[in-house]
């Protein structure tokens, strides 16, 4: 008699377990991360107690958590309509910057423009250079067969460096004694915001409205259907007449333009002025592929999770100051939640079987 | 000119180094189909965790041995999710980028601006290294060597014995490799580990022989030049030498070409800018096959599932 275990595949996962998976994996990562932090010297309880203060704990921190996921959501809930469809569009940090580019750009050259005039501007122009950056890996995935993975994270670096030449070279403001910054915005080129507070609400409600927009696009459109066959199947889509192609290319420049967009609300809501790529978004591209997975690429939970990973961001400020750890601490975060999402998927979509062989 | 030319020369060999071994390492492993996201990661464990040995047990061999393991066991992970559990690879890579650079950031904050009490050392080459101008050469530290000599050695192992054809037939075909017996998961485990292995040995040649110091997040963006070299090279650790030296170069003449009114930032574009036209050159199928593109890059497998 011998025992054999045997790994197959779920034909179907219920949404209790996909959320149920999604809580469980978090709540992994949070026995993990805090095994890390005893090997590393810093008290688990006492960092997530500071965590949790700092990020929800106050008027003030839950503000900064929301201003904080606006772009986080922007990017996010395009990444999750680009991973339906089996695109992996993992270049939006490089998409935001192409936007605070051309949106700020726009910003710097017409200040005088009435604000109702420059504002839409500005984020049309964020929009579409987040776009046309998207739209390099989707032409070179579409005509020549490059996958867009390595593609749309070279161009990340390719936008960092861009941004880096303009603040350092051609766009620096004539009064900032050699820091690498723009001049700043005029007031016009500047977002309004909600009290005292950062949030920049008119970002924030686009950032909803274009969610729920892409929600019942995926959900409630022929093209949403065939976004989703797409990436169960490219075979059989292209067998039932659906141009693989054209999904692609929608997916990849939506998900562009969202995260330009995203760029631009940085710049023109809490910076107002264009400085050295790391400031302009500190990785808010690659956190918010952590967004789109944790919502198992639900475009509606990514409300949720641009908002809890937001509020971690935060959190993550409160015990470097507090604690005085290192600004890198946050990362591991983002890597141990990443990593639990994916083994979460993997333990949803296939089962265990033990079976007893006699 | 020829002092303008040697001492350029002198600055790239080293400043191309850690890219190299980066390189050879992620060589290996794509050859055996998995990509591995996470150099930047590994390396810079390596950085931290060499820096750290050596600083408390003031020998640099020890240090270079620990960031060895240290870049073995990140990359253990990333082997285990994405051999084993066969979950999207770039994901697991770019979350193991993420994880180094914050276990990194917390473990080396009592070390940041900590002078080390001993460095790797050059090696002077005997009687070459008095040479007149070439001497310059020969008095470099034993992992620009190691790295050098790597070169032909990973070469004539990758094409020239057994053990590199299943390698290579692992990231080409692995159901036809499991069909002749090879044990394709146990290949792509070594090979993601001497990926690891190689990043770790990366990551502490920057902490203990070039800076030599630990600076948060040193490996500044090394582990990605790493990944458009890896494409660049078309999977050669000949050519990823090339590349390496070539974009180390560049790094060193940024500074130099700047009165010249070519700006740095530009310049340090250059890496990723050929790596996409490479990608564009590499893409036609018949091309793939000829230089040997591993075919079943970044696809999992399994012996169910064919």
């Amino acid at each position: 008699m011998s025992v054999k275990v045997r790994i197959e595949r779920r034909l179907e996962v219920s949404r209790t377990t996909q959320i149920g998976s999604i809580l469980l994996s978090l709540l992994l990562s949070f026995v993990v991360i805090a095994v890390i932090f005893s090997f590393l010297g810093v008290n688990p309880l006492n960092a997530y107690r500071r965590i949790l203060i700092g990020g929800f704990g106050s008027l003030y921190g839950l503000s900064e958590s929301v201003a904080k996921s606006i772009p986080l959501l922007l990017a996010g809930a395009g990444l999750a309509l680009s991973f339906k469809a089996r695109v992996y569009n993992i270049g939006a940090e490089g998409q935001i910057l192409l936007g605070a580019i051309v949106g700020g750009g726009i910003g710097l050259a017409w200040p005088d423009l009435p604000r109702g005039l420059l504002l839409p501007l500005m984020f049309l122009g964020g929009f579409l250079g987040g776009a046309l950056w998207a739209l390099i890996p989707a032409l070179l995935k579409t005509r020549f067969r490059v996958d867009e993975v390595l593609t749309s994270l070279m161009l990340v670096y390719i936008a960092s460096d861009l941004v880096r030449y303009l603040v350092y070279g051609p766009w620096r403001g004539a009064e900032q004694r050699g820091f690498p910054y723009s001049s700043p915005f005029s007031l016009s080129a500047q977002l309004p915001h909600l009290g005292t507070t950062r949030i920049h609400y008119p970002t924030l409600i686009v950032a909803l409205l274009l969610t729920l927009a892409i929600y019942i696009l995926l959900y409630y459109t022929k093209l949403g259907y065939e976004i989703r066959v797409v990436g169960e199947n490219p075979a059989a889509g292209r067998y039932a007449g659906m141009s693989v192609e054209r999904v692609i290319l929608f997916v990849l420049v939506l998900s562009g333009g969202l995260a330009g967009l995203a760029g631009v609300g940085e710049v023109a809501g809490i910076h107002a002025r264009l400085g050295p790529p790391e400031g302009i978004s500190p990785g808010y591209g690659f956190t918010a592929i952590i967004v789109a997975w944790l919502a198992r690429l639900n475009p509606l939970l990514t409300v949720l999770t641009a908002f809890f990973m937001g509020g971690l961001l935060v959190g993550g400020d409160a015990i470097q100051t507090a604690l005085n750890l290192p600004s890198a601490t946050i990362f591991i975060f983002n890597g141990v939640i990443l990593f639990f999402i994916i083994a979460a998927e993997y333990l949803t979509n296939y089962r265990v079987k033990v079976e007893v062989v006699k | 000119m020829i002092d303008f030319i040697v001492s350029v020369l002198t600055l790239t060999i080293p400043a191309g180094t850690a890219l190299l071994l980066g390189t050879l390492g992620e060589v290996y492993a794509e050859r055996s189909g998995v990509l591995n996201l996470g150099v930047e990661g590994m390396m810079i464990m390596g950085a931290v965790t060499g820096f750290a040995v050596t600083f408390a047990t003031k020998n640099v061999v020890l240090g270079i041995l620990a960031a060895s393991l240290a870049g073995i066991l990140m990359s253990l992970i990333h082997a285990y999710f994405s051999i084993t559990l066969r979950v999207n690879q770039v994901v697991s890579g770019l979350a193991l980028t993420m994880l180094g650079l914050g276990i990194s950031g917390l473990l080396g904050k009592q070390f940041i601006g900590m002078p080390l009490p001993v460095r790797l050392q050059p090696v002077h080459v005997p009687v070459l290294s008095d040479l007149p101008i070439l001497g310059e050469f020969f008095r470099f530290n034993i992992l620009v060597y190691i790295s050098i000599l790597l070169v032909p050695l990973l070469s004539f192992f990758l094409y020239k014995t057994n053990w590199g054809i299943v390698l290579r037939s692992v990231g080409e075909n692995p159901a036809a490799a499991d069909a002749m017996g090879v044990n394709v998961f146990l290949v792509r485990y070594l090979a993601v580990m001497f990926g690891g292995l190689m990043a770790g040995l990366a990551g502490a040649f920057l902490s203990v022989a070039y800076a030599p110091a630990w600076i948060e997040g040193m490996t500044a963006g090394a582990g990605w030049i790493v990944i458009a070299l890896t494409i660049f090279s078309l999977y050669d650790p000949t050519r990823a030498m090339l590349g390496a030296y070539l974009f180390g170069g560049v790094r060193v003449l940024q500074f130099r070409l700047q009165p010249l009114g070519i700006p740095a930032n530009l310049l340090n574009m250059l890496p990723f800018l050929v790596t996409i036209l490479v990608l564009v050159l590499i893409s036609e199928q018949a091309f793939r096959r000829r230089i040997g593109v591993p075919a079943a890059l970044m696809q999992p497998y399994s012996r169910e599932e064919k």
